[in-house]
């Protein structure tokens, strides 16, 4: 089979302009910008309310949704800005995980200290990993993440003594949240808080990084790392780097999810975990910063709705997304933020 | 126009070839650039100019032979090293960031020249002063009015012309430039002449440029190099290039009105 090199390019991200000079497209962009502001606004103070406005269940599906969409989003600062598709992101969330899970059943350190941890350790792994994988290309370096994924979950699933095997690191409770402020973190709605103030917080420096100079040169390496090199860019050390940032941020995803889970388990290292983020991005729409979140709420949703009708879960996901992989290529969201602006 | 003397060489090529299998595509070419000069390279088409090209820029790596820029030997080199040293290039084909805007597109560049992407300082900060930089050099190749527009959706010509704010925007003091008006209209490739002789005349850059067009050819150069089958033919200034009987035989034919300036 003839594999088209743009099989693993990612749509186009969006490139509004940074400052509001004055075109048609510059006021277009301002007036899409408010409305993304206000949904974002209203978007926040729901989120916040929700442990009051919302069934009690929904509280463990928001913040499931949360984590996700923090990895999701990490993901796609290596998929759609600087255009490496990688099946092996699940490596990181992993670590991240055992991290927090190991740290709090030997230690019981508190929650912020198991995090800091986690991102470093995850942060070390992607350096390493990454340092091989950005050599290759396209449908290369995407295997050889997967090979590194598998690798990382042999490790967990076989190296008993320490990661405690199939089973898992469990039986740990989180104790204090850390700088002397004194949560019960045990009670999952202010778990879900904890989850949110950190997830807002690390989403807007991600955000703020693919707005960044860095950001700036890694949309420019996805559409023509060429033309980027012969400006005097070392392509590849900006690789590895937005490879090793996003598996800092994946590391603090799967730190913040084994408190919730209770457990952390070689489940998630699995490359099917890595899959995960793939098509939640590809479900929201990979062309807008935004998009793997909403690809992760209607993935966790699509999942719970699904499973309690039919055990076909996986069934009806697949025609889902086979849908939107021929018909809306961008994207839930990135369908709908263009057809407004074509709109317009 | 042409400040350089036979001491003050920008760029040397020394027996450079370039073997792919048993074919030499360019075959132990000597070559001595003087700074501030503009020197065309022309040939018919397989002559070895882009792959030439391709050699000076890092892009292919020579089979023999060695290239010096200022004293330094680069040789081999991976392209964004030699970039910085501050050699740049355009392409035949247009190459540039089609999804971004203009004005981002010389951003890219502006922002490799001075490290920003690289400091960790600047890992979640974007630099005013970098856009500042890309609009004023935009604004000197009139390109301001498109700065806001995606660079996908312009016309070819400004697409060229895009690339070569691109190619500028690293401060290079030497320009490769591959046929900058292939493809082109009358009227643009008039606008590229008269920039590029603008350009010359500043004083800042060396320019070598590859171009089918002979009356650009004749109109800018100060010395022309003619390639043939991968060999130096000849180099002189065109008054020399133009009387050369080898030349009007191998390449020119007997088309001498196409030549006359």
């Amino acid at each position: 089979m003839h594999i088209q090199d743009k099989t693993l390019t990612p749509p186009n991200v969006d490139t509004e302009s940074v400052n509001g000079r004055s075109d048609q497209r510059a006021v277009q962009g301002g007036w899409l910008k408010q409305g993304v502001w206000a949904i974002a606004a209203v978007t926040m103070v729901l989120l916040v309310a929700l442990p009051w406005i919302a069934p009690y269940f929904y509280i463990f599906i928001a913040t499931e949704v949360l984590i996700l969409g923090l990895l999701a989003a990490s993901f796609n600062l290596v998929f759609g800005y600087t255009g490496m598709l990688s099946f092996g992101h699940a490596a990181f969330y992993g670590i991240g995980s055992y991290a927090v899970a190991m740290l709090l059943q030997s230690f019981q350190w508190p929650l912020l200290a198991c995090l800091l941890v986690a991102v470093v350790v995850a942060t070390i792994l992607a350096l390493i990993i990454g340092f091989f994988c950005v050599r290759l290309n396209e449908v290369y370096f995407a295997m050889l993440t997967l090979a590194f994924g598998m690798m990382v979950f042999s490790i967990a699933h076989q190296w008993r003594s320490v990661t405690n095997g199939s089973d898992g690191i469990a039986g740990f409770t989180v104790g204090s949240f850390g700088l002397g402020i004194n949560l019960q973190l045990g009670n999952p709605s202010v778990y879900y808080h904890v989850v949110l103030v950190i997830v807002v917080a690390a989403s807007a420096l991600l955000y703020l990084i693919c707005r960044s100079s860095f950001g700036l040169i890694l949309r420019a390496i996805r559409q023509n790392p060429e033309r980027v090199a012969f400006c005097g860019i070392n392509v590849r050390a900006y690789r590895l780097a937005a490879f090793t940032v996003a598996g800092a941020f994946a590391g603090l995803a799967g730190g913040l999810m084994a408190p919730f889970l209770r457990i952390a388990s070689p489940e998630l290292l699995h490359w099917s975990m890595s899959a995960e983020p793939v098509l939640m991005t590809i479900l929201g729409g990979s062309g807008y910063f935004l998009g793997p979140f909403v690809g992760a709420g209607m993935f966790v949703l699509l999942e719970t709705w699904i499973t309690s009708m039919t055990q076909a879960w996986m069934l009806v996901l697949g025609i889902i997304l086979a849908f939107m992989v021929m018909f809306f290529r961008r994207g839930l969201l990135g369908t709908i933020l263009d057809w407004i602006l074509e709109r317009k | 126009m042409m400040a350089g003397t036979e001491t003050d060489i920008i760029l040397q090529a020394k027996n450079v070839g370039k073997r792919f299998g048993g074919v030499a595509a360019v075959a132990d070419v000597d070559l001595d650039v003087y700074r501030h000069e503009t020197l065309a390279i022309i040939g018919p088409n397989g002559a070895g100019k882009t792959t030439f090209y391709n050699l000076l820029s890092g892009r292919m790596q020579p089979t023999s032979g060695t290239i010096l820029f200022e004293g330094q030997d680069i040789t081999g080199m991976p392209p964004h090293r030699i970039s910085r040293l501050g050699i740049s290039r355009s392409f035949q084909i247009n190459n540039i960031f089609e999804e971004m805007t203009v004005r981002e597109n010389v951003e890219v560049a502006v922002t490799a020249l001075r490290g920003d992407g690289r400091r960790w300082a600047n890992l979640a900060s974007r630099n005013v002063a970098v856009q500042d930089e890309a609009d004023e050099l935009l604004s000197r190749l009139s390109l301001s009015a498109l700065s806001d527009q995606r660079a996908g959706v312009i016309s070819y010509g400004d697409k060229r012309l895009v690339e070569i704010a691109v190619v500028l925007a690293t401060r290079p003091r030497l320009v490769l430039l591959d046929e900058p008006t292939a493809g082109m209209t009358p009227d643009e490739t008039q606008r590229v002449v008269q920039l590029i002789k603008s350009l010359g005349n500043s004083g800042d850059y060396t320019f070598v440029i590859t171009e089918h067009d002979m009356n650009v050819v004749f109109g800018l150069a100060d010395r022309i190099l003619v390639m043939h089958r991968g060999q130096r033919l000849v180099l002189g200034t065109p008054e020399e290039v133009r009387a050369h009987p080898e030349v009007r035989r191998a390449y020119l034919g007997t088309a001498d009105e196409e030549m006359a300036p």
